[in-house]
């Protein structure tokens, strides 16, 4: 069964990207809009990587990478974050946070679909 | 302007006849249907036919030329149906029940085009088309885009982008007659 | 979906970061700072920056970025935002818009567009003391090793915390070579004593490949702050005391990991959410269909109606119950769906703030924008043809309306000019209004203009109203030089066209030396409209109710023939041009004689009130409004077409034009004739 990834973003053209880097990988895609509907979303539709981004609005992405490291269903599932080199300070608070690992915007399609399938399996 | 219905076949490429406009006229070959206005035979390109359907009373537009008979309600479109006959200088016609309409879109235009009935549907290959001669001809020269001779007479290829193209000439008639009324 | 796809969306969704983010400068030049502002505003640039990287667009995401390092500075209160800051963002806002414009038409932006602005940035950023843009980090060092690597591992507690496996480096290490793995358990406690999420696992991996040294750390790249690592070349000795292990001999402790003890770090706590409602984003051909599909609904509703009034009304009350109930849902069916259709006029609106800002640098004026009712809904079709008609008057409003500062105080005015842009929906239209407090409209001017031009006879005497229409005829321009700025041919006769094409009105009120005021009253939505049917001949014309003062059955002695003009209809004192449809459009077989009709009186715009002709009322209903300029063309007098209950096509009368028809000379008030006496 193809892999499950989630995209967490406010930024449309940022998810259609993912999305059509991903699923042309092979990979199982689904959207979120900001932390709040990834949270609703994933109680239903759990996957097997999840990618946020961190600047978002009503939940950022930090908030939702401790959200879902406190629950005990989350804690082998890697979040990759989506940072610019220029959030050095966010990145950090996204690793203490919980994420498995991150990717800099604007990334290569080739190097989104590696580093997903490094923390996949 | 180029015919806007797609085919495969290649398309044949005119240059219109002295006076007739400045644009050369693009008429791909392929089939027509034909239908009769007196004893006239003329072909309209098939992929630019959408609907046959009888005749209906229309709405008159003001001031617009004879030949405009006016509006109809195609669902939900306006359509413009035009009189063939009268639109190539002939009597206009008078309808009847057994008349048809013959829905046409060419780009983003829909109009109806009253004629007598449609008679055949011919196969046209490019090299069988004729360009139309300048003089003689009682039509004005620019709304046909082709002679094609077959064995039981000739048919004229309709150009139906010219056809279509008729707000201003209906547009400086409607000025004119408002001008006499005000 | 595909590449171009993506170049549409991101594109699209630019127009809108744009809008957000004009939007919070604007609060922010009002003095509204709030962290939520802030956050919207490093959001929109940050996704503009994001998608344009992704697309290569390096100018655009070089301007970006320095707008973002400022923005950081600001988001995070190291520096507190000041109207310089403000001004600085929206001209960089104004220059991202311009190089997504460059990029979208496939145009090459003026070079240099940004480069000082980027420049500005970065300096306002770098004042503080704060770092300026950390370059981009140089690439790793390639360096490569003849043999292979040694690497020894040994992971903290966070590593797994995180969710990283050793497995999956061990996995990811494999594609770059052979490697052979050797644990280090040697620290591994008794049982009783394992914490379940402590590390105890070292390992030691040797690749036997002479990867690059950047591609082996990259493996690591996610760890590397929870873990020791060390990586040599495999040429170095290696220590002896380790004990090779097969790969099937690595363990993986995330299996083995109990449920935590550890509490929830701060659950899901919803950082305040934005008072936006839920949306949904619907293609604007689909919901046209859709508007089509409720038309044809209601016109098919219509027609069962009429064709159940002529059974007997005790035939089938269930039948007739029926379809009453069906036309009040149909009703409120196309209400619901007209509503999707409206947007606010802000779309429109949050263009014009740039406007002023660069034609007031252009034109050394000092001009305030004040906006008003900007979330007043419209139809979305006249929202998007405001933008042309709204242009032209706010240019011209700056270029001949307000002064320049020191003329204006000179005047006793406020150096500072004020041009009001509002919006408010009144009795069933919309009206949007732009006044300025300039120097108004020079009639002497205009009108020493007109007889110049022959527009008006040497000898007339107009009315202020008068000649404040005659800015509106073609080709009338009263700026002495034509400037770049109002450009020369468009004219306001053309705003006044397109604002009649959207069924809309155009007025004018000036004071010399005070300002002028611009009223444009809108229909709410193109696509329906409550008309009165009336009969002239067989055939049916609809005239929108909103033109309609009143209508009546003339009586004989109240119809005057004004030789050369027509008849006129007296009525309470005044004189009404009567305009006989019949004659206006050539309908044959109509009634002819004014008295045996009915005369509708309708209020037009510049020709004041008209009485038409015709032959009967037929009913009061809501028809949808048909293109009839989409196949045929326009038809003077003529707005639209709709589709009556019985299928047959009525055409929309458009009042304006129906006016325009009749020559200005019987528009004028009617004196009263001797004869009449």
């Amino acid at each position: 069964m193809a892999k499950r990834v989630m995209t967490v973003d406010d930024s449309r053209t940022m998810r259609e990207m993912v999305t059509f880097t991903l699923r042309k990988a092979g990979f199982d895609v689904s959207e979120a809009e900001d932390g709040q509907q990834a949270l609703d979303v994933l109680k239903t539709a759990p996957v097997d990587v999840l990618i946020t981004d961190l600047n978002m609005p009503r939940m950022d992405g930090v908030t939702l990478i401790r959200a879902l490291r406190g629950d005990p269903k989350w804690r082998s599932v890697p979040i990759l974050m989506l940072t610019t080199e220029s959030d050095a300070n966010k990145k950090a608070e996204g690793k203490s946070a919980g994420a498995t690992g991150w990717l800099v915007k604007p990334f290569d399609p080739q190097k989104l679909i590696d580093v997903v399938k490094r923390v996949a399996g | 302007m180029h015919n806007a219905s797609p085919r495969a076949s290649a398309p044949v490429a005119f240059a219109a006849p002295p006076g007739a406009g400045p644009d050369p006229v693009t008429i791909t070959a392929g089939q027509f249907i034909t239908c009769t206005l007196d004893a006239a035979e003329y072909g309209i390109d098939i992929m630019a036919v959408r609907e046959i359907r009888g005749w209906a009373a229309t709405t008159a537009i003001p001031h617009a030329p004879p030949w405009i008979r006016g509006v109809i309600n195609l669902r939900g479109i306006i359509v413009p149906i035009l009189d063939l006959r009268a639109r190539f200088g002939m009597p206009l016609t008078v309808p009847t029940q057994m008349h048809v309409v013959v829905i046409i879109q060419t780009g983003t235009r829909t109009a109806g085009l009253l004629v007598d009935a449609v008679s055949d549907i011919v196969s046209v290959a490019p090299e069988e088309i004729r360009p139309v001669p300048e003089i003689g001809a009682s039509v004005p020269e620019r709304l046909l885009c082709g002679l094609v001779p077959l064995e039981r007479g000739m048919v004229a290829l309709v150009s139906l982008e010219s056809l279509l193209t008729f707000d201003e000439e209906a547009l400086a008639a409607s000025a004119d007659a408002s001008a006499l009324h005000s | 979906m595909s590449f171009d796809h993506l170049r549409a969306t991101y594109f699209e969704e630019c127009a809108e970061l744009l809008e957000s983010a004009y939007a919070q400068l604007a609060a922010l030049a009002q003095g509204r700072e709030d962290a939520d502002t802030v956050h919207a505003l490093f959001r929109a640039i940050h996704s503009i920056k994001g998608g344009g990287g992704a697309f290569g667009f390096g100018r655009l995401v070089g301007l970006a970025h320095a707008m973002e390092t400022l923005l950081d500075l600001l988001r995070d209160g190291t520096i507190a935002f000041t109207p310089e800051l403000v001004t600085l963002m929206l001209r960089g806002t104004d220059a991202l818009a311009d190089l997504l414009a460059a990029e979208r038409d496939g145009a090459a932006a003026p070079p240099g567009l940004e480069a000082e602005l980027t420049e500005a940035f970065l300096a306002a950023a770098a004042g503080t003391g704060a770092p300026a843009s950390p370059a981009a980090a140089p690439p790793a060092a390639a360096a490569a090793c003849d043999t292979g690597w040694r690497l020894r591992f040994r992971p903290h507690p966070a590593m797994f915390r995180n969710a990283n496996e050793p497995l999956l480096l061990v996995r990811e290490l494999r594609r770059l070579g052979p490697v052979t793995v050797a644990a280090d358990a040697s620290r591994l406690p008794p049982l009783e004593r394992l914490e379940a999420e402590d590390a105890y696992i070292a390992w030691t991996f040797e690749l036997t490949e002479p990867a690059p040294r950047d591609k082996v750390e990259e493996v690591f790249e996610f760890v590397i702050d929870d873990c020791e690592l060390e990586i040599e070349p495999l040429a170095a000795e290696s220590p002896v005391d380790l004990v090779p292990a097969s790969p099937s001999d690595i363990v993986a402790p995330s299996g083995e990991r109990p449920p935590p003890t550890r509490p929830p770090a701060e659950a899901a706590s919803p950082v305040r959410a934005e008072a936006a409602a839920p949306s949904v984003r619907v293609d604007v051909s689909k919901i046209d269909r859709l508007v089509n599909l409720v038309g044809e609904l209601v016109i098919n509703q219509a027609m069962l109606l009429q064709h159940a009034s002529i059974l007997p009304a005790d035939l089938c009350p269930g039948l007739i119950n029926g379809l009453e109930t069906l036309a009040q849902h149909s009703r409120e069916l196309q209400e619901g769906v007209m509503a999707i259709r409206t947007q606010p006029v802000k779309s429109v609106f949050a263009r014009m703030p740039r406007l002023v800002r660069e034609l007031s640098a252009q034109l050394g004026k000092d001009v305030r924008l004040v906006i008003t009712g900007e979330a007043t809904e419209i139809d979305k079709t006249v929202v998007e043809q405001l933008a042309d008609p709204l242009t032209h008057l706010l240019r011209n409003a700056l270029d001949h309306g307000i002064e320049t500062p020191d003329a204006r105080e000179a005047a006793g005015k406020p150096r500072q000019g004020t041009v009001h842009l509002g919006a408010e929906q009144r009795s069933g239209r919309i009206v949007i209004e732009l006044s300025d407090d300039g120097r108004g409209i020079d009639r002497a001017r205009v009108l020493a203009r007109a007889r110049e031009r022959g527009l008006v006879a040497a000898d007339a005497a107009l009315s202020e109203a008068e000649i404040d229409e005659l800015i509106f005829l073609p080709s009338f321009s009263t700026a002495a030089t034509v400037s770049a700025v109002s450009g020369r041919g468009v004219g306001m006769d053309v705003v006044r066209r397109n604002i009649q094409a959207l069924g809309g009105r155009i007025t004018l009120e000036s004071r010399f030396g005070q300002g002028s005021r611009f009223v444009l009253s809108l229909p709410l939505t193109l696509a329906v409209l409550d008309g009165l049917v009336v009969a002239v001949g067989s055939e049916a014309y609809i005239v929108p109710i909103s033109a309609i003062v009143e209508s009546l059955r003339p009586h004989v002695e109240d119809i005057h023939a004004v030789p050369g003009r027509g008849n006129v209809l007296a009525l309470r004192g005044a004189y009404i041009p009567l305009l006989p449809l019949h004659a206006r459009f050539g309908v044959p077989g109509a009634v002819t004689d004014p008295s045996c009709g009915i005369v509708v009186i309708v209020e037009t715009d510049h020709a004041g009130r008209l009485g038409l002709m015709v032959d009967e009322l037929v009913g009061q209903q809501q028809v949808v409004v048909k293109s009839i300029e989409a196949n045929y063309g326009q038809i003077g007098g003529v707005g639209g077409a709709t589709i009556l209950g019985d299928g047959r096509v009525a055409l929309i009368l458009d009042i304006p034009g129906l006016g325009a028809g009749v020559p200005p000379t019987t528009t004028r008030t009617i004196q009263p004739q001797p004869a009449l006496q």
